[in-house]
């Protein structure tokens, strides 16, 4: 069964549209990946469903339309968006950044062992809780974010362009703990990425947007082969 | 050396009282990145109903002091709501406004209620003194330190050890990303403009006694809170307490031992606020304000 579905959604800033009717399907426990060029709607898609752009169409989760929903409404219903840029609190220390993933779920108390749960999967930033974040390295700091989400114990993990600006060792530690929670845990993930080699491999499903629309969709493992997108995407 | 210490003394307490106000600029700076010039009238205000409580439906001092903080809490949350977050969109500047034109309101809205004569504000402290070490304190500085001690105490806590002081951190820093945490972030900032209410209520009571009611006696210490916060760190707690009290202290050892401002206390607010342009001049960030480290 879907958890989440976009159906014909259209999306723009002022005058100009940026999702030109996406439609797409996210599987419970499925990880799924968006590929595409700069500008083609891969961030506004996640912002759509997070809620934090304007749109039509509509979107469900868990079949629960999610359409008209205040993005810390949604935050609620179990959707952790790990934003572009990673977005950590730079002036927070590095352990009030991972609380705040948590802050909003019942019981401070039972949230709390739960963040020094998750902390321990990244040894990286578990031995510096006191430190001010904003002095993290950029990998770093894209695990903290990641753990910030995971502490919300979300059921969808929505992830813009994490390998950005990163070490391609940074970027497949990363991906890695993505892949542990996703298979051990069943965590759905909804990836975007212009690094199209990662995101073939870390998923199973995928779907490549053009200016605002579904050009192409299928099982990742197909579309590694697939011409267009070898020539487009993998550069070979 | 007895009278240095007495001056001392009382420079604190007047500090503490600065205090609790450019604390209360501090905490609206860091949630809407303005000053808001109405905080002093807001206290102002504050402690005209506290007055009403005490001489027109007699409730006893701390049960005033009590449900002045109540009152001034929702009011702050209201002028937050009704006001500033509807005014956002315009701007920081639509927003200075409005804290400007909410001044001038307040302080006629006073006149008219309650008034423009000048009225007598009881103190909860006694007012002998007490000696310790040979130096004579009133129990009316004494109070005021400890009260405003405890109010910085009580801030810094809430916001470092409570969740909700950690929503209300991040809301201020990055309000975006926060909701996209579950963050309900108008409730965080109108509970920020709550607390601050709360606080130039406490900074209006305690001063009040020394200075007297009248709709206008809050306009000095609210100037003497704004070049506090700038001397410590518009966007620092710690700096804007800390300068307070050095501000407090400065000017009331200033005025015993320099013989100029001796024989004319109207220098004394010149001389803060010339102060103030000095730090604005060379020191920007304030004493103990630091740009954030960052890395990208």
């Amino acid at each position: 069964m879907a958890l989440l579905e976009l159906r014909d959604v259209e999306a723009r800033y002022g005058q100009v549209k940026a999702l030109h009717g996406v439609s797409l399907s996210v599987a419970d426990g499925q990880a799924v990946s968006i590929l595409g060029a700069n500008g083609a709607g891969k961030t506004t898609t996640l912002r759509a469903v997070s809620g934090t752009v304007k749109k039509t169409g509509e979107v469900v989760f868990d079949g629960k339309s999610i359409g008209r929903r205040s993005p810390e409404a949604i935050a609620r219903l179990g959707i952790a968006h790990v934003p572009e840029g990673r977005e950590i609190f730079g002036e927070l220390s590095v352990w009030e950044n991972v609380c705040l993933g948590a802050v909003t779920r019942r019981g401070w108390r039972d949230a709390r062992r739960e963040c020094e749960r998750v902390i321990d999967y990244f040894p990286r930033i578990a031995g510096r809780r006191g430190q001010q974040a904003g002095t993290l390295s950029g990998g770093e700091q894209q695990m903290l974010a990641l753990a910030r989400a995971l502490v919300s114990k979300p059921r969808l993990l929505l992830l813009d362009e994490p390998s950005l600006g990163l070490a391609p060792k940074a970027v497949r530690d990363f991906y890695e703990i993505v892949a542990a929670m996703n298979r051990d845990f069943g965590l759905t993930v909804l990836v975007v990425e212009q690094n199209a080699t990662i995101a073939l491999d870390a998923t199973e499903q995928t779907y490549v947007l053009e200016v605002g629309r579904v050009v192409l969709e299928g099982p990742s493992e197909e579309l590694q082969r697939h011409e267009r997108v070898r020539a487009s995407y993998l550069g070979y | 050396m007895t009278e240095f210490w007495e001056q001392i003394v009382a420079g604190l307490a007047s500090g503490g009282i600065y205090a609790t106000l450019a604390l209360a600029l501090v905490l609206i700076h860091r949630a809407t990145g303005v000053i808001n010039f109405a905080q002093g009238e807001m206290g102002m205000f504050s402690t005209y109903i506290a007055w009403s409580l005490l001489y027109t439906y007699g409730v006893p001092y701390w049960g005033t002091f009590a449900i002045t903080l109540v009152i001034s809490f929702f009011g702050g949350v209201l002028v937050y709501l009704a006001l500033i977050r509807p005014l956002s969109r315009g701007g920081d500047i639509a927003i200075v406004i409005a804290t400007i034109a909410l001044l001038v309101i307040l302080n006629g809205g006073a006149g008219w209620i309650w008034s423009p004569e000048v009225r007598s504000f009881e103190s909860p402290f006694p007012i002998d003194r007490i000696e310790i070490g040979g130096v004579g304190i009133s129990w009316q500085d004494l109070g005021t330190i400890l009260v405003s001690i405890a109010c910085v105490i009580v801030v810094f806590c809430f916001f470092r050890f409570t969740r909700v002081g950690l929503m209300m951190r991040a809301s201020a820093q990055r309000p975006g990303t926060s909701r996209l945490l579950g963050i309900r972030v108008t409730l965080m900032l109108a509970i920020g403009w709550g607390l601050a209410a709360m606080l130039s209520a406490v900074s209006g009571m305690m001063a009040a006694p020394i200075l007297t009611l009248d709709p206008n006696f809050m306009l000095i210490v609210l100037t003497y809170a704004f070049a506090a916060a700038v001397l410590g760190g518009i966007d620092s707690p710690v700096g804007a307490v800390a300068g307070a009290y050095i501000l407090g202290v400065g000017i009331s050892l200033l005025g015993t031992y320099w013989d100029y401002v001796t024989g004319a206390p109207e220098l004394e607010l010149p001389i803060a606020l010339a102060v103030l342009l000095l730090i604005l001049l060379f020191r920007p960030a304030g004493l103990f304000g630091r740009a954030v480290v960052r890395r990208v």
